[in-house]
This record gives structure tokens, sequence and C-alpha cells, in this order.
């Protein structure tokens, strides 16, 4: 008998004007033992499929029709009380983000110990001997004392383990994972995934693994299901699903991941739902500053840059501490090519595109751009450099505005710099508008009105407006939808292309370098440990670390090579 | 974490300071002090000698130092008005503005984080609503006013409390205490609800507000999802996240409860340093409103000091 069955689940958000369906009949089975994945874009209402589950639907979500059952009994019209027995009783769920999964006002032992005495009614003692055992399970050593520590002691993969170990307090037979490591690097992600495998395998837990990854999907699931906007699109073993989609969402998803192990020269946008946005980059090229530097020559030539923090701060300067983000990092950036960063979460990238743009003061080294010094002081970097660089962020939610039009937004830079103004400034942000697919009415309304992808090609409206020579883009796609980040990395490699922009191009994401970069700098704990040509680095990685690096990264050999075209 | 302490006990005498040098600044322009000491039939020989007594013809800052001196050592020196010590004045009318201001400040306390929370929980109830709505009139009215009409409907109308003074006190020590005698009670009830009032409302929407913010959080919906019942939820989880920031701004808030006691003390002639310095003023008696000043300004300064000591206590984070 299966586990958990989920039939013609319909799940609704009646709202004052229209009611708003985020799960269309949907079925799914999970077995003992079993991981199932659940893939989709953002809204296509997987999350959501795991709240109707556990009885969490925020109001006024309801299920309005179908049914839910676990071990053949019907949970689905459940009352509050005996749903909350269930809850983390037999069913139990880990959310995405460790660092606000837990309660950072309760020692993870008191977090485990309420948790067990809510489900098994022990003693004080047993619990607390439970919750132990439980810490040492999920593989964090030293058990018996960490477990008096709190949340923010832990590193982000701890603290999911500990995430995890709350979930398997009173050993629950299903576990609803809802991208339990999108937020974390590729290293802790392999052990998390290899901790969920193991406990599907020893334990007979079944999994519903929520992720739009699709490299963790290939790599863990034994079943998958795709899901669009609410609707089940395609069931099936996941070999067979990634190998030979059948329907056309699913193609589309596929040819839109990043490969690792072949470079395209531009993604494939296989239309579907109407989802692709056309632009034209290739015409702003006319009106673009020609520049005379000669492609291959260096920009940006950074020797030695150091950057520390104060760690403890103390009155005397020789009571304080330091920790050193970026450790004497020297590499130059060519004219034209698109250099990229990677390396995990505190590896020091992002502090080396703050100190090359100026928001950060370098404590050691220079930076030069087209052989002149722009080495960044408290005061920061000379003007004629700030126009010549622009950065991309990584959320396009926070760069942006609120209160501001988005025709302001894109007009800003240039403006402050005494570019443009008038009839001219305005020319110059519906041009922008126009060739990055947003189209130039786009400037009256506010950043609200636009999806993540949609914001993201503002951000590169308004990096434009200046008409830089040099790109930074920290992480510009990383909170985006697969999809959506195919358009995007196609719009900057038009950039590229056609306006001979040279980059920055910061990522954790291996597959994505290699699309993206001709040459790539590896960083580890604040020090640049290998820098080489793209292709070179992935066919033979010099540095440890970055065999490490590739080693973990999903190979996603199974996926469909349909719509494929090859640089 | 002793560094911080002794960062912050410098950082307080710093400002202890120049709220010393500010109110003696000031001093000099509310008029002049010898006027009003002596009486009509006054002769210029007169006026020197007492000027001459009291220091006032030294220079600004030599005035401000041996008033510093001496405050040091705890002589706050003489009132002009009433001729006897300040410190003696200020201690016998303390215990009953501290009194007023903790009765108040609890009940500001207590009514404030629960309604808040109540508020918060029940969100579109109409008792919570209701709760809302009337307490934009705590916030909106003036203390005097809702001091008066107190006054009006329970002493003038109802006559189920007494409207002005402390009722009987009792000695013990260097104290006198309304807390133990009925009428001393009773007295409390009408000042305390006058002064907390607004307090009550700021901290209930404070608490309202924070705790519908921490009812949002992932660790809520995680709590949730273990399958806790809504009460540890509630009550374990989320209150306590909710009394990080509360306690800022209570401990400012009462700060304020002694500072504006001013008003209330006047509205219901309560014998306290309020009344005091109200006093004072009409008499230009520079060191009882000077002493005033800087006692205010050591409890502000005292409270924000364990304030921030307590937040270390409540927040793990900060320990480190």
């Amino acid at each position: 008998m299966a586990l958990l069955e989920i039939e013609n689940l319909t799940v609704e958000f009646p709202t004052r004007r229209k009611t708003f369906v985020a799960v269309k009949d949907a079925h799914l089975t999970v077995e003992p033992g079993q991981i199932h994945g659940l893939v989709g874009e953002s809204g296509a209402g997987k999350s959501t499929i795991g709240a109707a589950v556990m009885g969490l639907l925020d109001p006024p979500g309801r299920i309005s029709a179908g049914l839910i059952r676990f071990r053949g009994q019907e949970i689905s019209g459940l009352d509050a009380a005996a749903m909350q027995a269930l809850r983390g009783r037999k069913i139990s769920m880990i959310f995405q983000d460790p660092l606000t999964s837990l309660n950072p006002l309760f020692t993870v032992k008191q977090q485990l110990v309420e948790t067990i005495q809510a489900h098994l009614g022990l003693s004080e003692a047993e619990a607390g001997a439970r919750a132990v055992a439980l810490i040492e399970r999920v593989g964090i050593p030293d058990a018996a004392n960490r477990v008096n520590q709190y949340p923010h002691q832990f590193s982000g993969g701890m603290r999911q383990r500990v995430v995890i170990a709350l979930a398997l307090c009173s050993e629950p037979d299903v576990i609803i994972a809802d991208e339990p490591t999108t937020a974390l690097d590729v290293s802790i992600q392999a052990q998390i995934l290899e901790l969920i495998k193991e406990l599907a395998r020893e334990r007979q837990v079944g999994v519903i693994l929520i992720t739009h990854d699709m490299g963790v999907i290939a790599d863990t699931t034994d079943v998958v299901t795709v899901m669009y906007q609410g609707e089940v699109v395609e069931s099936g073993p996941t070999a067979q699903v990634l190998g030979r989609p059948e329907h056309p969402y699913t193609k589309s998803l596929i040819a839109a991941v990043p490969r690792p192990t072949v470079k395209l020269h531009r993604f494939p946008l296989i239309a579907y739902g109407g989802r692709v946005t056309g632009f034209a980059i290739e015409d702003l090229a006319r009106s673009w500053p020609k520049s005379e530097a000669a492609r291959g020559t260096p920009l940006i030539e950074a020797e030695g840059l150091t950057k520390r923090f104060v760690s403890k701060r103390a009155l005397l300067p020789s009571n304080r501490e330091y920790f050193t983000a970026v450790d004497g990092a020297s590499f130059e950036i060519r004219q034209g090519e698109v250099f990229g960063l990677v390396g995990e979460s505190g590896s020091g990238k992002s502090t080396i595109a703050r100190m090359i743009a100026g928001l950060y003061a370098v404590d050691g080294g220079s930076v030069r751009f087209g052989g002149r010094d722009v080495t960044a002081t408290a005061r920061g970097v000379p003007d004629w450099y700030r126009r010549e660089i622009q950065m991309i962020f990584q959320d396009p939610y926070s760069s942006l505005n609120p209160r501001m039009r988005v025709d302001e937004i894109v007009g800003e830079p240039a403006k402050h710099h005494g570019i443009l103004k008038g009839a001219a400034l305005k020319a110059r942000v519906a041009e922008l508008l126009d060739r990055v697919g947003l189209g130039a009415e786009a400037g009256l309304k506010y950043p609200h009105e636009f999806s993540g992808g949609q914001r993201q090609r503002i951000s590169i409206a308004r990096a434009l407006a200046t008409q830089p020579r040099f790109l930074i883009c920290d992480e510009p796609t990383s909170a985006l939808d697969v999809s959506i980040q195919a358009q995007i990395l196609n719009i900057l490699k038009d950039l590229q292309e056609h306006l001979n922009l040279t980059m920055l191009f910061i990522s954790h994401d291996l597959p994505v370098v290699r699309q993206m970069c001709d040459r790539v700098g590896v960083m580890k704990n604040g020090q640049l440990v290998e820098v080489a040509d793209t292709e070179t680095l992935f066919a033979e990685p010099q540095h440890p670390y970055t065999r490490e690096l590739l080693s973990l990264m999903p190979r996603l050999d199974g996926l469909s090579d349909e719509g494929l075209a090859v640089a | 974490m002793l560094s911080y302490i002794f960062r912050r006990i410098l950082q307080s005498v710093l400002v202890l300071l120049v709220v010393g040098l500010v109110a003696f600044a000031m001093f000099r322009f509310v008029g002049d002090p010898v006027e009003t000491m002596l009486g009509q039939e006054r002769t210029v020989e007169d006026i020197e000698r007492l000027r001459e007594n009291l220091g006032l013809n030294d220079p600004f800052f030599v005035q401000y130092w041996n008033f510093l001196v001496r405050a040091v050592q705890g002589d706050l020196g003489i009132s002009y008005r009433q001729g006897r010590p300040v410190a003696e004045i200020i201690a016998e009318r303390l215990p009953a503005t501290l009194e007023l201001a903790a009765v108040s400040g609890l009940f500001a306390l207590v009514f404030g984080i629960v309604f808040g929370v109540f508020t918060a929980i029940r969100r579109d109830g109409w008792a919570a609503n209701a709760i809302m709505t009337l307490s934009l009139i705590g916030v909106s009215l003036p203390t005097f006013l809702i001091g008066i009409l107190l006054i009006y409907v329970f002493a003038v109308e109802l006559s189920w409390l007494p409207s002005f003074g402390r009722g009987e006190v009792v000695q013990l020590g260097g104290w006198s205490t309304g807390f133990l005698t009925q009428s001393g009670l009773i007295a409390l009830i009408l000042p305390s609800i006058t002064l907390g009032l607004y307090q009550m409302t700021l901290i209930m929407r404070l608490v309202r507000s924070e705790m519908l913010e921490v009812l949002r959080q992932d660790y809520i919906r995680f709590a949730r999802a273990r399958g806790l019942s809504q009460k540890a939820i509630n009550f374990r989880h989320a209150l306590k996240n909710t009394l990080v920031p509360v306690i800022t701004v209570t401990g400012l808030q009462l700060g304020s409860i002694i500072a504006f006691a001013i008003i209330t003390e006047t509205v219901f002639q309560w014998p306290g340093v309020g009344l005091l310095f109200i006093n004072a003023i009409q008499f230009v008696d520079i060191p009882v409103m000077a002493a005033y000043l800087m006692l205010i300004s050591v409890m502000f300064v005292g409270i924000n000091l364990i304030v921030d000591l307590l937040y270390v206590a409540i927040d793990p984070r900060l320990r480190s």
C-alpha cells in the first residue's frame, strides 16, 4: 500500500475579486523508501501541495476538491486538532532556509525536547537523551555538547541537519522537504541529499522532495512529477522523464538547464506558455561608443587585493581581531571577456567585486583600469571610473527602489553623472527598456508590477544607461527560475558580443559559469587558488579544491539533448 | 563584555555632563533668584551680599564646576526658597514619584503586553478591533485631559476615588510609602492610569506589530510543521522573540514615565519631585531645578544601560 496518495487535489485561494487556483487536479503517490521529486518553476504550485498535505495552507487557501490519503486513511478532511497530532508525528516537513527555520532564542536541545515531548510524552531526561541521539544520527560531531548551543552557533549546513533532526523527532513515515538545499553550498548540498537518501533507504521513509533544481532531481529522486502553473504535466521514473521527456513544457524546462559538460552558444528558448520575451541588444551597438582598446588587452589589473573586516572590536588596536575576507588576490580581466569568479559562500567573491566597484576600501593591493590607478580608498573611486563600471545584483527584488518609477531608476545613473538630461535622457531610457525586451512603456510603471526576470532586465537596462565598458554581475541569476535564467544569460552574452562589454561574473553555479565565462578564477577562504581558461579548468583542473568542486557538480548525463545547439 | 559595559558607562557619564551643562546654561535665562528671595525693602548692599553668598558672582564655568564637585559628594546645594539642603528635599519627595512611576509602569507593561498579544492572535476578532480603536484615544488625548476626565468621572460624579494627594503614608526608614494603607493604594489608581495610559497603548501597538511580524517567520511555520500546539507556538516561540525589540522601547518609556510625571503630579497634586520642579521654576530655585534635571538624566541613562544588558541576557546571538 502506498504511504501517501494524493488524488485529484485542487487547492484554491479565494479572494474578493476572483478565486486563484494554485493546484489543479494533481495526482501523486509516495511509496515507502521512495524519494519523489516535485519539480517546476516558481508559481507551479509545488510548495502548495506540500502545505496542503501538512494542513498548513495559508488562509484563505483551502482544498476544494480531491483527497489526500495517508496509509489508506483520508487526512484531507481532518480537523485542526487531529491534523496537529499528525504533523511532525507521522508527516514531517523540512524548509528551505536553515538560517530562519530555527528559533534563534532557544537552544537546539530545547527545541528538540519540546518537539519530542509534544509527540511521544517522554520525560525531560528521556527526551534529552533522545535529542542527543538524533543530533548524532544526522551526523553532527560532539552531539552531547553541541545540543546545548544556540542555532547561530551552527553553520548553515549544520543547521539544516538540526532541522532534519527536528523533523525526525518522532520517527515520521513521510518527510516533505521543500527546497532543502537551495540555500546551501554545493558541498553541503551533496551531504544533506546523501543524508536524505540514507533515511529513505534505511528507515523506509517516503520523501517528497520539492525543488526547482534539475540537478538535485537527477541525482536524488526515484520518481519525478513535473508541474506547471498548478497542473501536473508529466510524471514517471526520473530517468525516463529527464531522458525522454514527452510534454513540451518538460522539454523546454530541460533544455534551459545549463549543462556542465558542453558549452552552448546560446540557451535554446523553447517557447511554452508565452514566457519568452525577445530582446535586441545588437541594435544598441549602433549608438554605443567604440572602444579603442583591442580585445584581449588587460582592462582590469588587480594586484594583491586584500580586505579585512574587524571580527572583534576592542579599544586598543592590538586587541582587535580581524577576519581576512580576501587575501592578496591578483588577476587581470581582459578587454571584451567574461571573467568568472566561483567559490562557496564566504569565499570572498562578492568582496572582490565590491572592492573593484569602489564600494569597499581596499586594505592592501591595487586595482588599475585601462592602465590608470583606480584603487578604492575610503573616499571611493574617481568619478570617471564610476561611469565606466556598473553592477547587476543578485536579488532583483531588493536592488530596485520600490518608490521610484522604472524610467527614473533606469535613467538615474546617466542623470547622476550628468551625461544626459531632458529629452535625450528620456530617449536613452526608452531605447534601453525596449532593447532588453520590456518595451518603452514599462518606464511608467513601478518595480512591483514586474516579475523577478523582468526586474533583472530593468537592472540590466539601468547598468547600461551610462554606456559603461565594464559590468560586474554578482550572482545575477541565482534568484531566478531556469527558463528566466536562460533568457537573462542570453542577454548578457549578447552584451558581451555586440557591445564588446567586459564582465566580471560571480556565481556559485559551475554549469552557469561554464556557459558564460571565457576565463575563471576559483576562490577558497579568501584566496584565489586557480585561474584558467574555462574549458581548460573544466577539462584539467589543477588545484585539488577545484577538482573537489567539479566532482560535486551534478553531472546531468541523463538529460535529454533535444533543442541544444553546441557552440 | 566587560569592555562593553565600561564603554557604556563612559558614554553615560559624558551624557550626564552635557545635560548638566545645558541645564545650567538655561538657568541663566529663567530669572534672578535674588529678586524673589529678598522682599520689597532690599538695598543694593543686601543684593550684593546675597549674590556673593550664593556664589552667583563667580564665572559660569566656575559655578558649574562647583556644582559638579559638590554633587559628586552628595551635596546638591541649598534650596534658595526653603533654605534646606536640596538632597534632603528630593529624598523626601522621591518615594512618591517612584511609587507612582512603578505602578503606572507595571500597569503599562502588563496590559500593554496582554492586549498586544491578544490583538495579534485574534487579529480580526471584534474584541481585538475594539481594543485597537479605543487605543487610538489613549495615544491621541493629552495626559492632562485624561487626568481631568478621570477626576470628573470617578471623583466628582461617582465619588469612588480621591481626586488628589497620596492618601495616608507610612514611614519605612527614610521612605514614605503609600502601598501599606488602603487610602494610599486607592489614591494611586487614577494618577497611575493617567500616567501609564499613553505608554500602555504604545507598548500594546508595538507588541502587536512585532508579534504579527514574528508569526510570519519561518521558524513559526516550522514549529507548526513539527506539530507543536498553538499555545506553545504563541506564548513560547512567538512571545519571546517579540519581546527583544519591545524591551528597548519599554526601557525608554519607563524613563519618560518618571520624567513626564510632572504633568500628572500637577493635575493630581501628587507630592512628588515633578511637583517640586514646577514649584521650583516659579521661584527660580536653581539648585532644585538643577538637581532634578540631573536626577532625571541619571535615571534615563541608568535605565538604558540596564536595557542594553537585558538585551544580551535575552538574545544569545549577542553574547559571543
